[in-house]
């Protein structure tokens, strides 16, 4: 452990000890894992829960009323709970179980455009968004005959306020930002977002993929109306993830797929929708990923936001410091409020490049737009490098990557 | 010109001689920069290979009964990939390249960027030229 760390509640080399993953090597060097923003590691707590499910008490949830059964759905409606009070929400009828953020912004695109957008409405999104937060955006547009507005970003990478305000017409339906850029790290003002959009009466959905592994997050003191995440990103399993919608609105929105689950009767001539969170939860959901999702929320209510961020932000300030002492270095996404990604691009030489040359020193990083084409257009770049800190990233991590870009410098520059 | 399997065999060589990983990619580097460059004016959509992270254009000319390629890439590790097949296989006949198997990425040890999920795109590039050429081929 390097000395920069001041205020560490936690020892990271025991912290490593819980992601078997880590300790493997990669093109025959260790492996340095900076892709964190694409997907966490899991730790051994949430391995074990999901081996645990399917070794001891793997059966269909809500259904059957033989043992098993109702253990899987305890277990299944344990981590609702658990969901609930990691987002804050006021009630589980507020927590739907999704596939994660894509699928959440899609139930919210349809259902909620079912019932709320017309033809000439608009939504507005903004220009850091993930392709997620754009296309099913898009495709609600083209099905209802309504319009896209986007808040644009200035060179640092934050939102643009007062832009934003100007874009709030009678005509918008609902806002839908990211909370945190999953390309440049900005964290962006969420609340104000959120005030500005309520005083006009426009709900707000926020996604919150980003933002979860790293800031503690408060559905009822942002007073946000809608918010996804997604549990891969949070050291949990791919494939599941959470949708808090208020109720009211939730109530309102018609189901977005139809099946088992979602039913009370169903007869062929009339089938009544079943209550919340239900009504949105059609067909056998993930159970498994669910229920490991709930050991994710375990491990980093374990560790605490508060440590968790404070380590990060030092990984941070460490990997910027010493990346700007790089010649020819451009760090892209320059925010004031930042969480631990650093996104760069050294001077003639394609992103690309860059990863294959670390690749090859076992550094993973993410080379590309990061599915944010229109942001990294902005730029008028060919992509990006991006690495991305979890809690278990280390300073000497950070000084490999280093290594590894002189090393890039010296092949290709 | 040597036949495609005479030059398969003299990259081998050359690769063989490398002990470290560096040591290729450098050699790669070098192929990419010297690489007859596809003009700029065919730079265009047409002559665009998809697949690739970045972005890899090539354009082939039908020339007394063989296909030569011309490429570029605004990476240079991409740029080197397709040098490497460029060198292989300009210059062959339409049937030649067709029935190539390239064995030679295997034995430099570039098998590993042959998937087709691969974002550098080789498996595209192959498959591209062969198009090519397989159009030439039946002319």
């Amino acid at each position: 452990m390097q000395s920069g760390s001041k205020i560490l509640k936690f020892d990271v080399d025991k912290l490593r000890s819980q992601f078997p993953i880590l300790t493997q090597k990669i093109n025959g060097k260790p492996l340095v894992y900076f892709d964190n923003a694409a997907t966490s590691q899991k730790p051994l707590s949430v391995l074990e829960k999901v081996y645990e499910y399917y070794t001891t008490i793997n059966s269909n949830v809500h259904r059957g009323i033989h043992t098993l059964s109702e253990k899987a759905t305890i277990e299944f409606e344990t981590a609702r709970e658990k969901s609930r009070k990691f987002l804050n929400a006021i009630s589980i009828e507020e927590i739907i179980f999704t596939k994660g953020v894509t699928d959440g912004i899609n139930l919210v695109a349809f259902s909620f455009g079912e019932k709320y957008i017309n033809a000439g409405d608009e939504i507005v999104i903004s220009e850091m968004e993930h392709h997620s937060n754009i296309v099913p955006w898009q495709m609600l547009c083209e099905r209802k005959n309504a319009k896209l507005k986007v808040i644009p970003v200035n060179e640092k990478g934050e939102l643009i306020i007062d832009e934003y305000k100007n874009l709030l017409s009678e005509k918008v339906k609902i806002v839908a930002v990211t909370h945190v850029s999953n390309s440049l790290g900005t964290i962006n003002p969420v609340k104000e977002i959120i005030e500005i959009a309520h005083s006009r009466n426009i709900p707000v959905l926020l996604d919150g993929a980003q933002a979860a592994p790293h800031l503690k997050i408060d559905v009822q003191e942002l007073d946000v109306d809608f918010y996804v995440i997604s549990s891969h990103k949070f050291y949990g399993p791919t494939g599941s993830g959470v949708l808090y919608g208020k109720e009211k609105f939730l109530e309102s929105m018609p189901p977005y797929q139809g099946g088992g689950e979602m039913i009370k009767s169903v007869s062929f001539s009339k089938t009544l929708y079943n209550e919340l969170p239900y009504k949105f939860e059609a067909g056998t959901p993930n159970i498994a990923g669910a229920i490991g999702m709930g050991s994710a929320i375990d491990f980093i209510e374990n560790l605490g936001y508060e440590n968790i961020s404070t380590y990060e932000n030092e990984l941070l300030h460490y990997a910027t410091d010493k990346l700007n002492e790089i010649d020819g270095m451009r760090i892209i996404g320059t925010a004031k409020h930042k969480a631990s990604v650093v996104s760069f691009i050294i001077n003639g030489i394609h992103p690309y490049d860059t990863g294959s040359i670390l690749d090859q020193l076992g550094i993973a990083v993410r080379t590309g737009y990061h599915c944010t084409q229109p942001l990294i257009d902005f730029y008028k770049l060919p992509g990006t490098v991006r690495a991305s800190f979890a809690v278990y990233n280390t300073f000497e991590e950070i000084d490999r990557l280093i290594e590894g870009i002189h090393k890039v410098k010296k092949m290709i520059g | 010109m040597n036949s495609i399997d005479e030059i398969e065999n003299s990259l081998v060589e050359d690769f063989n001689t490398f002990t470290e990983w560096s040591d290729k990619y450098e050699y790669i580097i070098d192929l990419g920069k010297n690489l007859t460059l596809i003009p700029e004016q065919f730079k265009i959509d047409e002559f665009k290979v998809k697949g690739c992270q970045s972005q890899v254009w090539l354009k082939p000319e039908y020339k007394d009964g063989k296909i030569f390629f011309y490429a570029d890439s605004d990476a240079i590790i991409t740029k080197g990939l397709i040098a490497l097949l460029v060198k292989v296989l300009s210059g062959q006949k339409p049937e030649d390249i067709v029935n190539s198997k390239l064995n030679f990425l295997d034995k430099i040890g570039m098998k590993e960027h042959l998937s087709p999920t691969r974002s550098n795109g080789l498996s595209s590039m192959i498959n591209y030229m062969k198009k090519y050429a397989e159009v030439y081929s039946k002319k």
